[in-house]
């Protein structure tokens, strides 16, 4: 069985996989970082988003072989190490960008890469970007109330649904 | 899935090798084969992936002013790095979602040729060269029917060369739900010639619309396709559009791409 390695979070990490392995499974399994959720399993939800290299990825989609060498980022890294929220994880909470939370890390991870790429973006791209991101409590429009807020736009005009 | 080996060549040179073996299978981004695997509709003894060959990522210029894209190249990349053709730009802008973009590449898209991809539409519309590990292949001479192109086994995609037209654009109708092209039209104005390629319609996969491209020859505008129509007939037909309504959607879509190229 062959060997991976990768940097997770800022951390190396290593493990035996087999071929199929997924980057998801690796991650869940073998390193215990269960925050990155499993939805659909057909690349369709994202609630399994995670960075690699910088790049918002479905982790259902890719094994973990590919990511030999690579930086990885998953929920777990995005508060601070004594626990305070990362500014979007603060503005889900502050906006009630979730109900149940199963998408939220996916969201949260979309979120981010989106803001890297385009630090203030409109409503429509916001909604546009997360195409890929399912949340089926319906709870799009604070999600990207949440989005819009962490980018540091006024969101007060915008009707809480 | 069923079990397999993988291996991550860095060289094309080397990934020819791996995939000299029985029942290997190149690996591209993956956002097609790996759904793919999970549903156990292939089961290859080795995947070789392509994701680690940096000879097969990135876009030039070559001296005749072709855009050349390399086969490793994702969709993202494609969306950034291809402003020189700025209709082929916003097609990989809209393919998929921000994370298949992330992965997916121009290579495996074109190795796959699904019927309703929106890659195919372009290289054929473009009449770009399909440029593979051995040999060139014009675009006309690719696209084989659905699922199927010229390649040979263990032949891969290592760049595509498209022409740069004067004018050019895709639009597509989506599949509300999937967001692939229910139908796509790719329509390119070059010096003395236009042409206009359909994805997504024929149970053939892409092809040329060759009325169309005699009437745009003559005059670009979308009232030069006012009066022409395809037949239903050899159209998908399935529960998001039957044949008939395909047909009329290209003749929509082509008024749109006309009106749309810049």
């Amino acid at each position: 069985m062959p060997e991976v390695k990768m940097t997770v979070n800022g951390k190396p990490a290593s493990g035996q996989i087999e071929g199929r392995t997924l980057l998801v499974e690796f991650l869940r399994e073998t390193l215990g970082l269960t925050g990155t959720h499993v939805g659909c399993d057909t690349s369709q939800c994202g609630a399994c988003v995670v960075h690699v290299d910088g790049k918002a990825v479905k982790s259902c989609t890719m094994f973990a072989a590919e990511a030999e060498g690579a930086e990885i980022k998953t929920i777990e890294g995005m508060a601070e190490p004594d626990g305070t929220l990362h500014p979007i994880q603060q503005a889900f909470q502050d906006h009630h960008g979730l109900q149940c939370g199963f998408c939220t890390p996916g969201m949260v991870m979309s979120a981010s890469a989106l803001l890297a790429e385009n630090p203030t973006p409109t409503e429509a791209e916001v909604r546009d970007y997360l195409e890929g991101n399912l949340c089926r409590c319906t709870g799009y429009h604070n999600i990207v109330k949440a989005i819009l807020a962490a980018s540091g736009q006024d969101v007060s005009r915008i009707a809480a649904e | 899935m069923y079990a397999f080996d993988i291996e991550r060549p860095a060289t094309i040179a080397d990934a020819i090798a791996a995939l000299g073996t029985e029942e290997a299978q190149a690996l591209g981004g993956g956002q097609t084969l790996i759904p793919t695997l999970k549903q156990r509709l292939a089961s290859p003894a080795k995947l070789v992936c392509l994701s680690a060959i940096k000879e097969m990522q990135g876009i030039c210029t070559a001296d005749d002013g072709a855009l050349c894209i390399g086969g490793g190249t994702t969709h993202a990349a494609v969306a950034a790095g291809a402003g020189a053709y700025p209709a082929l730009a916003a097609l990989a802008a809209h393919i998929g979602d921000p994370a298949v973009r992330n992965r997916g590449t121009i290579g495996g898209s074109l190795a796959n040729n699904d019927p309703s991809a929106c890659y195919p539409a372009a290289v054929l519309g473009s009449g770009a060269t399909v440029i593979t590990s051995n040999r060139s292949i014009a675009a006309d001479d690719y696209f084989q029917g659905m699922f199927t192109t010229a390649l040979e086994d263990g032949e891969i995609i290592t760049e595509v060369r498209f022409p740069v037209p004067e004018k050019a654009s895709y639009q597509k109708f989506e599949q509300p739900a999937s967001r692939f092209a229910l139908v796509g039209v790719f329509v390119a104005k070059y010096a003395g010639s236009v042409r206009v390629a359909v994805t997504g319609a024929s149970e053939e996969g892409v092809f040329r619309w060759a009325e169309a491209e005699a009437a745009l020859s003559g005059n670009f505008a979308p009232e030069a396709l006012e009066g022409l129509s395809l037949s239903g007939d050899g159209m998908i037909s399935d529960l998001h559009g039957s044949g008939a309504y395909r047909a009329h959607l290209v003749g929509v879509m082509a008024r749109r791409a006309v009106a749309a190229a810049h």
